[in-house]
């Protein structure tokens, strides 16, 4: 379980800096750097174990389902990291104290520079694959937030924004990988996965998963071609850089080769991708450290370079190789981290990064100089010092490969010449910063740093040294543990020595050091060399091309989303006739198997009526009166069609609801223009045409292949229990009022809320009424017919009984709420078009919403009542009752329910109309006014 | 018989269809009032077309299937109060806008014929 405490700690220090934020600066760096010295001291505790070649490993569920576990491990290769990064996150947090100024917030950094090192932790001790993924991209997004912490400039904005998206859109490949290995191996166990290596380089995704993977680490570790977003992550703090660039961030990537190499290497694909990637980013980064004038810069390209260097030695594929790449990681890990720390001193001391300003420091600085140009060596790989061990076994590997044939010496000469570029750099930066003249107009007067701000690199300098001079007792160990985790198998003997002779590699060594001093010498020829080339800057260019996606998805947007509602509508119906199309592609045959019935005279002329009205309704559009006469013809017909297909509660329905849509419409046509002109193009007609014939084309296939085919209705239920079940004969009534009550009682509710919905939108409407009709003839000043209205007066008593008759009988014989509500209304409107508004007004004086509202509650109470009785909602209970005079009668809760409906409607309808016919009266011309 | 009414259909469909895509809103309201005629009788013929059927119990002719009938009629109601709102709106945006264009932006009569 102490497994855990190692990213744990971390993690509660990130909270550290937050809670300690009243202190001093100097206290609140040694608090933050509490918990992460006690997770060492975990570490330290578990290295004996590590070394005698256990594994000690911790699991507890997080998401099962997903098969996501927070399991750790802590095995050889796991441990070197958590050395690595605490160590020299320790030493990082006691520079930045006396690095940052005091205008910088010393808790957000420390904040920050904590989530890091929790996940960079999780990403080296995961035992479970997803948990490695979900660390990489927490390691993305808090790299995110230390390289853009100078936030307000816009360079380091620009610089986390490109390492958040190439890092970022590495994890997403690195995800696919991984979900790939769990889907061939069956397990995100990296324990399984490390034992399954036949099964992933037998399986067909192998390619896949090495590409994914390798995308990852490559995109992480800057390599080519992703190098370009490392030297931009420079804009962060110096600490951020010494500890991103040397220990952890572009080191995951390489952790992640080792990670993965039980299992990926050995294969020729392995082979040439990443020696190829691995040796063209070595000379690529040295190339340009060399050209750099910022003194990050060279930095950062040296880093690109050296992690080439590892990345080529893991293509090797052989067991020595990948013993060296590790070495080289910590040895990088030391020189670089002290170098980067150095520059910063610099930096801060001297207020310029700038090559051609800095010279000749070591006048002021000194101690500076020499932990510098220790650290340099080390880099250049000068013997005695750490980095020349690894260059040596380095230099060795490269001769050993022979997987180019006849052409394997290219490798070791561009070993070779990658050598000669890293001295030729780390001469400059020593020569060039500390001695060469003297300095050039400096913001500042340089000085040495603070005692403390030096121990750090003295730290790292004395590691450096020590390794290379006593490998064996410092460095085996550790190096012998990790390798077993990384090098499958029984592990190599591993013999570091300083001495092993006079043979090839020393001689590489030696023209790398002679090489790198003329190319040093000869470094102007080389500048003058490649002024002649075209800069390109990568942020600019990265920019650029962020800003054209940017463009390109507006375009498509714009494409789109125009505003244009008949553009969305067009697409909509496309993509509706599509779905409903593809339905029919799969349907043998057209027709089905029923018998067709005959057709007759009637049917045909109805037929051709219906056809040639609705024709005429468009052909006429934009005579907006005629096409609404056209449309009542339609509706009629709609009507008469129910009727002749057995379903008179539908004409009835469908007659009614036809005479108040076309009043509604003529109502509403007065306010808006009479024609409609002509605005739309012939292509637009031609491609409107061409839609809607398609549409008509599917549905009436459709519906002729629905029609023709036997249907297993479930309607036998209602048939069966409508008489027993709701005491009712005519079905189509039970089923609105009493099987499918709720679905009424919802539909009503609809009908309610329209109703007010209009009545708000009518609401201090202005609107700009004609005085005359198309022609200019002003309207009739006799408003109201006196024929019309006597008829209306006489009509209204004998309508409304009907209306109570139609109701009454409803559960019976057709008729009930809906079609009674209908007529009712249809009744009223007639007297308010007979009478005009304000007569009716007076007479009827009431308000229409109260009735809408007053009917839902009534069919929401009758459901509501049920409950009183245990039934569910809305049940129906029936029974018969014998009253005098009229005799047996039977009486159901159904027709409480049928009441609701019945007053809903009549509410609703007189609601939209009367309050639209109210709008036409306020400033009308009329005959009383003259 | 079939063949002829699922004619119909589709002509309605097609020219509500045809109607839903003009530019100005009263077509439009047209257009879905013929949409909803279309949809009406595409779904009343579900249950198959029946002559001289009944829903009512207990009476001498063969059934008719009821469910398509009762779901109907209450699309119909539905229908006609959406046709109400639609056309109301639509007389909103010509008030509050000046046009009677679906999109709402052109603006082509002379502004001083408002009140």
């Amino acid at each position: 379980m102490t497994l855990l405490l190692i990213v744990l700690l971390p993690l509660i220090g990130s909270l550290v800096p937050l809670a300690s934020a009243r202190f001093k600066r100097t206290t609140i760096a040694w608090l933050v750097a509490i918990l992460p010295a006690i997770a060492l001291g975990v570490a330290a505790y578990h290295t004996t174990s590590v070394f005698a070649g256990n594994i000690p490993t911790v699991s507890l569920p997080w998401v099962p389902s997903l098969s996501l576990d927070l399991a750790f491990r802590l095995d050889g290769l796991s441990l070197l990291f958590v050395y690595l990064v605490l160590g020299i996150g320790l030493l990082i947090i006691l520079y930045a104290r006396y690095y940052l100024s005091e205008n910088d917030s010393i808790v957000r950094f420390y904040g920050f520079l904590m989530l890091f090192m929790t996940a960079m932790l999780g990403i080296v001790t995961s035992d479970n694959l997803l948990l490695l993924w979900f660390f990489w991209e927490l390691t993305s997004l808090s790299s995110f937030l230390l390289i853009g912490y100078w936030s307000g400039l816009s360079s380091a904005r620009k610089g986390a924004r490109m390492a958040l998206t190439v890092t970022g859109a590495g994890g997403l490949c690195l995800l696919a990988g991984i979900l790939l290995i769990g889907n061939v191996v069956g397990s995100f166990d990296l324990t399984t996965v490390l034992e399954s290596r036949d099964l992933i380089q037998s399986s067909p995704y192998y390619m896949a998963i090495l590409l994914l993977v390798l995308l990852g680490a490559f995109t992480k570790s800057a390599q080519f071609p992703f190098q370009f977003w490392l030297p931009h992550a420079m804009a962060a703090p110096t600490p951020v850089s010494a500890y991103l660039h040397s220990a952890t961030m572009v080191k995951a990537g390489v952790f992640l080769l080792a990670r993965f190499y039980p299992v990926l290497s050995g294969t020729d694909e392995w082979f040439y991708i990443v020696t190829l990637v691995g040796l063209t980013t070595l000379l690529y980064g040295a190339f340009f450290a060399l050209i750099k004038q910022d003194l990050k810069g060279v930095l950062a390209f040296s880093t690109i370079s050296h992690l080439g260097l590892i990345t080529l030695l893991f293509g090797f594929n052989t067991e020595l190789a990948a013993v060296a790449a590790v070495f080289h990681i910590i040895n990088h890990a030391t020189f670089k981290a002290s170098l980067f720390m150095a520059a910063g001193i610099v930096d801060h001391e001297c207020g310029t990064r700038d090559i051609r300003k800095l010279n000749g420091l070591w006048r002021y600085m000194p101690y500076t100089t020499v932990l510098a140009a220790v650290a340099s060596a080390s880099m250049a790989g000068v013997p005695l010092l750490n980095g020349f061990l690894s260059k040596e076994m380095f230099l060795a590997q490269s001769l050993d490969a022979q997987m180019l044939g006849g052409l394997s010496w290219i490798i070791p000469a561009l070993a070779t010449l990658g050598s000669i570029l890293s001295v030729a750099y780390s001469l400059r930066f020593i020569h060039d910063v500390f001695f060469n003249g003297e300095p050039k107009d400096l913001p500042k007067t340089p000085h040495e740093p603070p005692r403390y701000m030096r121990l750090p690199i003295e730290v790292l300098i004395l590691i450096c040294v020590l390794v290379g001079i006593l490998p064996a007792i410092l460095i085996e160990p550790i190096l012998t543990a990790a390798t077993a985790a990384v090098v499958p198998g029984e592990p190599p003997q591993i013999h570091l020595s300083l001495w092993h002779g006079f043979n090839l590699p020393l001689m590489m060594s030696g023209i790398a050091l002679m090489g790198g001093l003329m190319v040093y010498i000869a470094r102007d020829h080389i500048y003058r060399f490649h002024r002649q080339f075209k800069t390109l800057n990568a942020r600019d260019s990265f920019e650029n091309m962020v800003q054209k996606l940017v463009k390109v998805c507006q375009w498509s947007i714009d494409r789109f989303e125009n505003g244009s509602l008949q553009r969305y509508m067009f697409w909509l119906l496309l993509t509706a006739v599509g779905f409903a199309a593809s339905g029919l592609f799969q349907v043998p045959r057209l027709a089905g198997d029923k018998v067709v019935q005959p057709v007759d005279s009637v049917l045909i002329i109805g037929g051709v009526i219906l056809c040639l009205a609705a024709i005429g309704t468009i052909m006429t559009h934009r005579k907006r009166l005629i096409s609404l006469l056209f449309l009542s013809v339609v509706g009629m017909l709609v009507s008469l069609t129910f009727a002749r297909f057995s379903a008179p509660d539908l004409a009835l329905t469908q007659l009614a609801v036809e005479v108040v849509t076309i009043i509604l419409l003529m109502l509403a046509l007065f306010f808006l223009p009479q024609k409609t002109p002509k605005e739309s193009t012939g292509g637009r007609v031609l491609r409107d045409l061409l839609l809607a014939g398609t549409f008509g084309g599917v549905i009436a296939s459709l519906n002729y292949a629905v029609i023709t085919r036997p249907v297993d209705s479930i309607s036998r239920f209602f048939i069966e229990n409508s008489v027993p079940g709701g005491g009712g004969h005519n079905i189509v009534n039970v089923i609105l009022v009493d099987f499918r009550g709720f679905d009424t009682l919802g539909e009503i509710t609809v009908l309610g809320i329209a109703g007010v919905a209009i009545y708000k939108l009518l609401n201090r409407l202005r609107l700009f009424m004609p005085s005359s009709d198309l022609e200019g003839r002003p309207w009739s000043p006799e408003r109201f017919p006196v024929i019309l209205y006597s008829v209306s007066q006489t009509l209204l008593p004998l309508a409304l009984l009907v209306s109570a008759f139609i109701f009454l009988r409803g559960h019976n014989l057709p008729g009930g709420g809906f079609i009674a509500g209908l007529v009712a209304a249809v009744a009223i409107i007639l007297i308010y078009m007979a009478r005009g508004v304000e007569w009716s007004q007076r007479r009827l004086s009431f308000n229409y919403q109260p009735i809408a509202v007053t009917g839902v509650a009534i069919a929401a109470l009758t459901g509501l009542g049920s409950w009183i009785f245990n039934a569910p909602f809305l049940t129906s209970s029936f029974g018969h009752f014998e009253i005098p005079v009229i005799g047996d009668i039977e009486l159901a809760t159904a027709l409480l329910f049928d009441l609701g409906v019945y007053l809903t409607v009549i509410g609703a309808t007189l609601m939209i109309l009367a309050n639209l016919g109210k709008v036409t009266t306020s400033h009308r011309p009329t005959k009383e006014k003259q | 018989m079939e063949a002829l009414y699922a004619t119909v259909t589709g002509v309605l469909t097609a020219c509500g269809i045809y109607l839903t895509l003009r530019g100005r809103t009263f077509p439009v309201v047209v257009g879905l009032t013929l949409l909803s005629y279309a949809v009406n009788l595409f779904l009343f013929s579900m249950g198959g077309l029946a002559s001289k059927s009944t829903t009512i119990v207990d009476s001498s002719f063969p059934y008719a299937d009821p469910l398509p009938q009762a779901l109907v009629l209450t699309a119909i109601v539905i229908g006609f109060a959406m046709t109400a709102f639609v056309v109301i709106l639509a007389m909103r945006t010509r008030g509050d806008l000046g046009s009677d264009s679906v999109d709402g932006q052109r603006t082509d009569e002379p502004r001083e014929e408002r009140k």
